[in-house]
């Protein structure tokens, strides 16, 4: 791939590249699938966490038990995208590596700090997966270079994930935004560590410390909520067109992101 | 042979059963063949430029670069088309719309094609067309367009029906209809509500793109394999545009992937007509899901005022409705069909109806299911439950008190025979589920819809094989399950088991004219020819019998599938089977056949009355249909799957329209949206198993009391989910789609006047 003169991309799931490629969006000189890389098919438990390979459909991330119970929120932004059939063959690799704002994956995935591996001409790298995207379309990573797997840390005790998109149909749809929440929890029910991601509010996802912030230290009361959807809302600076108004976005962003955490809360145990 | 139309209360066997559609099993695995699944040898691939602008004048098209490429067969423009139309207003306006000339009137509108070896030719070959544009002002809103100082979409075009003007103008036609005196109507209202509503424009979003494959040889002779609903409609059309004899063009319809009415027209067709006329070779044309977004018939988006007043015991004495729709680029009758329906499910001493029929550049307005009513039918219903609220009336009650009944002048002029609005209504008070407990957020609406239905010109060829099956050849296309019911009928008729009839749908060469399968017309009307073709043949049969017997035809009954001979002195003679007859039959006289040519006359207006139950999220204004219902005259359910079938298809595609689906404008006058991604239609965990319970009120104008079932069932529910989403939200919404951001949007503007109310 590092040698091709013009374009060239690697083939995941397809079901972003194919689609372009349709369309007359790109027209690819060289296409390099991954599906029959073995290394790249299972997702692994190790000692740190897990491992998904970057072939891995996400329909598979569903039925891997420990994966579900340890990060359900990434699982169930992975089990949005699309349908059935899509899921059949998409990847949380690619969904990161086309680098759309509303990718459903990426928000909950920067939630729970996975970190992508990185294989190129010059070796392998660990990167934070909000370091992938760059932009609409662009991503970081160097001419050859590619993931060949997403790495999720071991959740820390008494912790909890969630992810909820909004869209105007159930499925099949694409998220005019979205919000992801991965929390911990102290003694009490206290929130001692959080991460609220938001997407399609921006040209990448973002990262709201501030939103954290809110609800560190609380137990998830209404004020707490409030401070959370007021500093997600200050967060976003989406756009407006054909999917949603900047006053749609921005004012929904903030009130999925009260229910992930409530959400997220709960998985973590508290109650 | 006498045609009885009479409705006649024939007990039936058959008829009302379930049987399999014969088409099924084809369609489940994939052998059916539709628009794209024919081909010819030597077949070239067609493509379609369009126009990126939605006004633009059209100053030069450089064909010569593509004409050069090498595998282009042939390259055309408007000038490979010339004006046959010979002053057919309507015609030439088909013609322009299928290809731009000199003038392009909507992003989208074809300004050239050509025909290569291959798909990946013809794209290039379209990328080196030059078309050197003058883009002009254009207008798309409906309201915009009505100003005097708007961009003139067809410059000859005066308003017909209007004061007489010499001034361009965009509206086309004004249509008025009603009776009584309005004014004096609503001096005697204790109430009047006046409201005014919108609604975007929708595409009937059938699945199969359009798609054909034509043929047309040096000789003048021709063929066109075509998904369409109409072939016959096609055929004539096509001939004339093209300048060919109507007999030498032969038009076969595939099995079709939807249609609900945007099918009915033609788009593209003369152009594979005309590609292949000038590279000698079929062409084969199929549109892109973005062609046919952009460059097909949706239905018209709408602007409107309601008035209806009424006396404190909830007697309306008044109503008026204006309704401004917009045809698209090219004339149409929509705005007048809508004045023609709003009112038609009351009975009204004072009624006004106004329709304006508007041009905008957006693409030609097509039918869509009961077009144009639904839209009405959503204002009139919505001022219905708002009058019914400032009565404090139950809102079934309060149309129940005025609803139309057998002897009722109808607003749009006909007085009505036995009608199914009364018995709808009073079947929606008692069902359960107008009773049912609604959670939290929860709200229901109801509301009515009528049309008209129609029925035209059929023809039905029946031929009895030597083994006694039947072979019946129709010309309605068969869009929602007919060859099933037809197969029943003929069945019925004949007294003979289904599975012994096969129903084809043939091609234009082996019928006379049909007209299209539109107006919920297939099984009324070849449901009619039907039965005359089987009685035309049984009379043959008869005569076989009595031949076989030596006795007078006068002498012989049909009863229960046998030939009987009358009268004690026959009973030596046992009866005679359709079976065996047919197996006799090359010796009694040769083929056995029954055909009908008809016009069928008295197609039975039909009502319908939904009722919905939402929930709407108000922190995100989305709206989720919990529970369904709908109820509807059919006359006689002939097969009673496919009549639910069509009562679930238009209460899904109303649920789409009334919550998600629109056409999304740019500033530039280009569709946002040409793709099912952003073009939301419902998909299947969106919506609700809907309920149906079908009414039987025989239509006196057919043998068997069928009235049409395809298109009614799109009226109501615009307005049942509005009615349901104000209940639900605590804020009347009188914008269609009610997508989560107008939903939001009104629930935050009644939130905050409220708080205006409270501090003043
Ligand atoms: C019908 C439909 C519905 C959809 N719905 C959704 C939805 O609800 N939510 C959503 O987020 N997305 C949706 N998508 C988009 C798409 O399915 C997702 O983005 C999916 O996750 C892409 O994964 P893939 O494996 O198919 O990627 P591919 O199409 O194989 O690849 C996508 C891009 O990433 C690159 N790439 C892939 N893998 C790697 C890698 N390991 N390293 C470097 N580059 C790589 C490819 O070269 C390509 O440029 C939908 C698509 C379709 C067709």
């Amino acid at each position: 791939m590092a040698n091709a003169k013009g374009s060239a991309f690697l083939l995941a799931g397809g079901t972003d590249l194919l689609v372009r490629m349709k369309s007359g969006a790109i027209d690819p000189e060289l296409i390099v699938d991954i599906k029959r890389i073995p290394a790249t098919q299972a997702i692994t438990k190790t000692a740190s966490g897990f491992k998904i390979g970057a072939g891995v459909p996400c329909a598979q991330l569903g039925r891997d038990a420990a994966l579900v119970k340890a990060w359900p929120g990434v699982v169930e932004a992975a089990n949005l995208i699309g349908s059935d059939q899509v899921q059949g063959r998409c990847t949380v690799a690619g969904n990161l590596c086309n680098a759309s704002p509303a990718a459903d994956s990426v928000p909950a995935m920067v939630a729970a700090r996975a970190k992508a591996a990185i294989v190129g001409a010059g070796g392998r790298r660990s990167v934070a997966v909000e370091k992938v995207v760059t932009g609409p379309g662009r991503t970081s990573l160097e001419k050859g270079e590619f993931i060949e797997a997403i790495v999720l840390p071991t959740p820390a005790p008494k912790s909890g994930d969630a992810y909820l998109r909004f869209t105007p149909r159930t499925e099949m749809d694409i998220a005019v935004c979205s919000a992801a929440v991965n929390l911990t929890l102290g003694p009490k029910g206290v929130v001692t560590a959080a991460r609220v991601v938001l997407g399609a509010v921006a040209p990448t996802v973002v990262l709201v410390p501030a939103a954290a912030k809110a609800i560190i230290g609380s137990t998830l009361d209404d004020d707490a909520l409030a401070n959370l959807a007021a500093a997600c809302e200050a967060a976003c600076a989406p756009i407006d067109d054909k999917r949603g108004t900047v006053e749609f976005r921005t004012e929904v962003a903030g009130v999925l992101a009260r229910r992930a955490a409530k959400l997220a809360y709960e998985r973590a145990g508290g109650k | 042979m006498t045609l009885d139309t009479q409705f006649t209360d024939q007990k039936f066997k058959l008829v009302g059963s379930r049987p399999d559609r014969p088409d099924g099993v084809d369609k489940v695995t994939g052998r059916a063949r539709y628009g794209a699944d024919a081909s010819a040898p030597g077949q070239l691939v067609g493509a379609i430029l369009r126009s990126p602008h939605a006004h633009a004048k059209i100053k030069k098209i450089d064909t010569s670069k593509a004409e050069k490429l090498k595998g282009v067969k042939a390259v055309i423009t408007s000038a490979d088309l010339p004006d046959l139309t010979n002053g057919n207003r309507g015609n030439y306006d088909i013609l322009e719309n299928c290809m731009a000339r000199g003038r392009a009137l909507y992003d989208g509108h074809a300004v050239a094609a050509v025909a290569a070896i291959d798909a990946e030719t013809a794209r290039r070959a379209l990328s080196l067309i030059s078309v050197d544009y003058k883009v002009l002002p254009h207008v798309t809103d409906v309201d915009a367009a009505m100003r005097s100082n708007a961009p003139i979409v067809q410059p000859h075009v005066r308003t017909a029906g209007g004061e007489p003007s010499d001034k361009p103008t965009n509206i086309a036609q004004i249509s008025t209809f009603g009776h009584g005196d309005v004014e004096a109507g609503f001096a005697k209202a204790d109430k009047i509500v006046e409201k005014s509503y919108k609604t975007e424009q929708t595409h009937q979003g059938y699945i199969e793109p359009h798609a054909c494959l034509a043929t047309v040889g040096p000789d003048g002779q021709g063929e066109l394999w075509v998904t369409t609903q109409g072939h016959y409609t096609f055929r004539n059309l096509c001939a004339s545009l093209l300048g060919m004899d109507i007999a030498k063009l032969k038009v076969t319809s595939s099995e079709i992937g939807g249609g609900f009415g945007g099918k009915t027209h033609v788009w593209m067709e003369p152009l594979a007509l005309a590609l292949s006329r000038k590279a000698n070779r079929p062409v084969k044309l199929v549109m892109s899901r973005e062609d046919v977004f952009r460059a097909s018939g949706p239905t018209s988006s709408t602007s409107m005022d309601i008035k209806i007043g009424c006396t404190n015991d909830g007697r309306i004495t008044a109503a008026t409705a204006t309704l401004r729709y917009q045809d698209g680029a090219f004339p149409g009758i929509w705005g007048m069909l809508g004045a023609m329906t709003a009112f038609a499910c009351y009975d009204l001493e004072n009624v006004q109806s106004v329709g304006y029929d508007v041009l905008v550049n957006r693409p030609k307005v097509a039918a869509y299911r009961a077009p144009s009513a639904p839209m009405a039918a959503f204002g009139v219903e919505s001022t219905i439950d708002l009058l019914a609220a400032e009565l404090n009336m139950d809102a079934v009650e309060f149309r129940l008190l005025n609803a139309a009944k057998e002897g009722t002048k109808a607003s749009y002029g006909p007085t009505y025979g036995p009608i199914g609005i009364g018995p709808t209504l009073e079947a929606v008070k008692n069902h359960p589920h107008m009773h049912a407990p609604l959670g939290k957020n929860q709200g229901r609406g109801m509301a009515c819809g009528f049309w008209f239905n129609f029925g035209g010109q059929t023809c039905t060829d029946l031929n009895i094989g030597v083994d006694g099956t039947v072979n019946m050849t129709v010309g309605t296309v068969d869009v929602g399950g007919a060859r099933a019911s037809l197969s029943l009928i003929a069945a019925e008729e004949l007294g003979i088991p289904y599975e012994h009839v096969k129903c084809n749908i043939g091609d234009t060469a082996s019928l006379g004219h049909n007209d299209t399968t539109e107006g919920s017309r297939g099984t009324f009307s070849s449901g009619m020819a039907t039965i005359f073709a089987a009685r035309n043949a049984i009379e043959e049969l008869k005569s076989r019998a009595a031949k076989t017997w030596d006795i007078d035809p006068e002498e012989v009954d049909w009863v229960d599938g046998e030939a009987v001979a009358k009268g004690v002195e026959h009973s030596n003679l046992g009866p005679l089977s359709l079976a065996q007859i047919a197996k006799a039959s090359p010796n009694t006289g040769g083929p056995i056949a029954g055909h009908s040519e008809t016009v069928a006359d008295g197609a039975g207006v039909s009502f319908a009355s939904h009722i919905c139950d939402v929930e709407v999220d108000p922190e995100t204004g989305s709206t989720r249909v919990v529970r369904y219902t709908v109820v509807q005259d059919a006359g006689k359910a002939i097969h009673p799957d496919y009549v639910e079938g069509q009562f679930q298809g238009g209460a899904a595609q109303g649920i789409g329209w009334a919550l998600n689906e629109e056409y999304i404008y740019g500033e530039d006058g280009r569709l946002q949206n040409p793709g099912f991604l952003d073009y939301r239609i419902p998909v299947c965990s969106d919506l609700p198993f809907i309920d149906t319970e079908i009414l039987e009120i025989p239509n006196p104008n057919h043998p068997y009391g069928i009235r049409g079932v395809g298109e009614t069932s799109i009226v109501p529910p615009l307005a049942a989910i509005a009615n349901a989403v104000s209940n639900a939200a605590g804020v009347r919404m009188d914008h269609i789609p009610m997508s989560p951001p107008r939903i939001r949007k009104a629930i935050k503007a009644e939130a905050a006047m409220h708080q205006e109310v409270s501090a003043g």
